[in-house]
């Protein structure tokens, strides 16, 4: 049996599934220290299943704790960055593109040395040691043990980062490095931001996966966890504490895996309503959409590939106006069982609305059965306006696809939506997040350039896929059922040797103890 | 005269996207350098060529290479201006301003850092008023001037100065030295005097990229038609609207080729639009009927916000309008043809302007 535990802004939701069953789950508030949220979660699961924590299998977890902190600007501690690429790469020095108030809480410094490679191969200049002990004992004097080291074309050769670390190590011992190889792809302001961003969290992350751990601790469960990650697979809790910056997308991707699974749809549309806002995304073979443009977490460019979602300004929560005509942006948001009419509060809200148009049962139905029916209907038609539009936005082709809705406030959406073939809501849709996170599967992700004058292309592909499944499987992925999930290719203009850049991304089970 | 600051800068990057028709390099890594160049060292001049003398001598300035390739070896910065002081140096005489030669992506910014680290003014023109993928496609080649002496220069410090016969010869040399170097090179050639540039260059080019840049931008606030506005401020045509439902891609003599294939929905549901590109957007063609070719100018635009999208960036499922510009009248001669028309780039085809077409 597998628990999955989604670790939100708002709510710790926590789910018990045997197989493909899900047998309990629950729903509590975060608490700020994280680990208390999820002892109650955990406690209201076992009492409501006479669960014996021995037969657990594994824990997963989701958590938007690191982005929330990121886009906060809380918890992050001073980071030093080394790049290795002298003399390229001046003009445009680390964090050039970061926000001021982001650069100042982080207390960001840079130190550029020389290294670097070519994207052949060849050295940009030859590794310096002496260089890098230097920049090593003034970080150390600065008093900083969070490092990021980067290195241009590092993706195509990871030893010059692999021996700044070692050397810095020498001089701090316990200094917190990210090498930029380790995260990201190519594209160096990008893989170098992740890899600050990582390293400005670090401090943050072990606490944080420590709490979780005394948590399954405190209630006695042995099991491995993981946490999950971007694309919705998991990593162990030691190297998510090592790659917070790996859990940026985690949400939204556990949300759409979590619909598909509870569907049983591969390719379809998903509207995940919140308190707050609205999330539409694409499923494809049962994996979210990944956006192509490059993503900004915290107002920095990152190169993650992060799921391609359109979030719009409509939840439960969200403001009606008092002719009915505006929904949203506004919200009450979690104290909407404080402020909403049902719950007896003075606001009218959107969950009002479909309460007194008979959509659901929640609260005190009494408290809007004087509601205008002019107001409601006009609402109603306000809402049904924006899931049309969002959903028109995002679709791929005329043809009807199947829509689930997840979350919430999906008790929103009763009306039919244009271009829908069929509105599914799954049973346990509350909480397709934690279920997402229960679900995760191990992948591995191989993306680097190939000189097709070397190899054929089918010689390059089958290396890449190779690759990618070994990583997987070193990451604790059954071989048996690992699977190539995703290959793209980008053919590079103006190289010689008809140079390729291939990645490939390989997904498979959890691995069973 | 007016001053370039940092949000002109920013909307140039933006509008040079446009411009680029799907090429051209990210703009992004360009304008980072122009951005940090101005914070560095003060706002930069832009001039017409008018407020120049005729005989003053100016010297375009660039990057080469894979766009890959510039987003991770990024420039030392050092090196551009290198290139653009040995072409001054070979010739012997003042150098009073640089360019762009490339208003489409990338190299709409880079001369920015240019003229902000030396203090000297840019010039509103440029060499294509648009994007294309080799050194001798420029209306300097059409007016007979020579892309030498032309000064490429790598981080290290090396520079490369060359003469040559003719600009495909300099191409094809540059491109070798190119891969030497990384990849990439630092580029300053296509010396000119202002009084050839009046009628050899594009003029107005650099604003018209600011203005298409501050449209995109405050359409993101306005809620309007982002498309439409877009469309208004290069003086373009709607040409399709659609959903990309196919892209295929292929690597020819090192340049990237592919097709798209583009659904139609509202008023074009039912027809079926084929994007070709080579690095850049070459030929529209709707149900198998060319209907803009390339030298004229073809951007494919993120339905929602105006956004223009690069060739490696066309993804399946994207929604997308496309729209045509009509390319610089140098284009338009028979020499213009011949160095850029549909069959230089191997498509058996006239070229038909797209007002005769769409007007």
């Amino acid at each position: 049996m597998r628990i999955g535990i989604d670790v939100g802004g708002t709510n710790t939701d926590a789910v018990l599934m045997d197989g493909m069953s899900v047998l309990a789950f629950t729903k509590t508030p975060t608490t700020p220290n994280v680990s208390d949220g999820i002892v109650t979660a955990l406690k209201q699961l076992i009492a409501a299943s006479n669960l014996d924590v021995s037969k657990i299998d594994g824990v997963m977890i989701g958590t938007t704790h690191f982005t929330n902190a990121v886009v906060e600007r809380k918890h992050l501690q001073p980071t030093a960055v080394i790049r290795l690429g002298l003399p390229a790469t001046v003009c445009l020095p680390p964090m050039v593109d970061f926000p001021d108030d982001l650069r100042a809480a982080i207390n960001g410094r840079y130190f550029l040395a020389h290294g670097g490679h070519e994207f052949d191969g060849r050295e940009i200049s030859p590794f310096a040691p002496d260089e890098i002990r230097r920049i090593a004992s003034e970080i150390k004097a600065a008093g900083i043990t969070a490092i990021a080291i980067s290195s241009v074309f590092s993706p195509v050769n990871t030893s010059f980062e692999a021996q700044s670390a070692a050397i810095v190590r020498e001089t701090i011992p316990d200094a917190n490095i990210t090498l930029s190889s380790t995260i990201g792809r190519i594209g160096l302001l990008e893989r170098e931001n992740a890899a600050i961003l990582n390293a400005c969290l670090r401090d943050l992350a072990l606490r944080t996966v420590a709490g979780f751990k005394s948590a399954l601790a405190e209630m006695q469960i042995a099991a491995p966890f993981y946490i999950s990650q971007n694309d919705g697979t998991l990593m162990s809790a030691d190297f998510a504490s090592d790659y917070p910056v790996l859990t940026f997308a985690s949400g939204p991707t556990n949300s759409m895996r979590g619909a598909a699974f509870l569907s049983g749809l591969k390719d379809a549309i998903v509207i995940d309503v919140g308190g707050t806002t609205t999330d539409v995304g694409i499923l494809q073979r049962g994996f979210p959409r990944v956006a192509a443009l490059a993503v900004q977490i915290g107002g920095v460019r990152t190169n993650f590939r992060m799921p391609d979602t359109l979030s719009i300004g409509l939840g439960g929560g969200s403001l009606v106006s008092a002719d009915g005509h505006r929904v949203g942006p506004q919200s009450v948001g979690y104290e909407i069982t404080r402020k909403a009419l049902v719950f007896g509060g003075d606001t009218l809200t959107a969950t009002d609305i479909a309460v007194a148009a008979g959509y659901a049962e929640v609260g005190d139905t009494s408290k809007v059965a004087g509601l205008d029916a002019a107001l409601v209907s006009a609402a109603q038609d306000r809402i049904e306006e924006l899931i049309n539009n969002a959903v028109d936005r995002m679709k791929t082709s005329a043809a009807p696809m199947p829509v689930i809705a997840v979350g919430g406030g999906s008790i929103l959406l009763k009306r039919p939506i244009v271009g829908a073939s069929e509105v599914v809501m799954p049973p346990h849709f509350a909480v397709a997040n934690a279920i997402g996170a229960a679900i995760a599967q191990i992948g591995g992700e191989t993306d680097r350039i190939f000189s097709l004058a070397e190899m054929s292309r089918d010689q390059a592909l089958a290396t890449a896929k190779s690759e990618a499944i070994d990583k997987a499987v070193a990451a604790g992925a059954d071989r048996d059922t690992v699977e190539i999930v995703e290959v793209e290719e980008v053919p590079l203009a103006y190289l010689p040797g008809n140079a390729t850049r291939i990645m490939v991304k390989a997904v498979g089970d959890l691995k069973e103890a | 005269m007016r001053l370039l600051n940092e949000r002109n800068i920013e909307d140039i990057a933006l509008g040079a996207a446009v411009l680029g028709t799907g090429g051209g390099g990210d703009p992004y890594i360009g304008m980072l350098m122009a951005r940090q160049a101005i914070r560095d060292y003060g706002a930069v001049e832009l001039y017409t060529l008018d407020e120049l003398d005729d005989d003053d001598l100016i010297v375009p300035t660039a990057m080469m290479g894979a766009p890959t390739v510039m987003v991770e070896k990024m420039p030392n910065g050092d090196d551009i201006i290198n290139a653009f002081k040995s072409v001054g140096k070979y010739i012997g005489k003042p150098i009073r301003a640089t360019m762009s030669i490339e208003a489409g992506g990338l190299n709409s910014v880079v001369p920015i850092y240019v003229a902000a680290r030396l203090r000297i003014p840019l010039v509103d023109c440029d060499g294509m008023g648009r994007a294309f993928p080799e050194l001798q496609m420029v209306t300097h080649t059409i007016a007979g001037i020579g892309a030498t002496p032309m000064a490429m220069s790598d981080e290290r410090g090396n520079t490369v100065l060359m003469e040559t016969i003719s600009n495909h010869w300099t191409e094809r040399f540059a491109r070798s030295v190119t891969v030497d170097m990384g990849a990439m090179a630092m580029i300053a050639l296509y010396a000119a005097t202002v009084g050839q540039l009046k009628t050899a260059a594009v003029l107005g080019t650099i604003s018209q990229a600011e203005r298409i840049g501050q449209t995109i931008r405050s359409a993101r606030v306005t809620e309007e038609d982002p498309v439409n506005t877009v469309r208004e401020a290069v003086g373009g045509y709607l040409i399709f609207k659609g959903k990309i439902a196919d892209v295929q891609r292929r690597t020819e003599g090192g340049f990237a080729r592919g097709d798209a294939f583009i659904t139609g929905i509202d008023d074009y549901a039912g027809q079926q639009l084929q994007m070709s590109f080579q690095n850049e957007n070459l030929i529209a063609s709707i149900d198998g009927a060319p209907v803009v070719t390339v030298p004229d100018l073809i951007a494919t635009l993120d339905i929602d916000t105006g956004e223009p999208i690069t060739t490696e960036g066309l993804r399946y499922g994207f929604r997308v309008a496309i729209i045509a510009m009509p390319c610089a009248p140098q284009w338009r001669t028979p020499v213009g043809i011949a160095l850029v028309g549909p069959r230089y780039f191997g498509y058996d085809m006239d070229y038909v302007p797209v007002e005769e077409r769409c007007g």
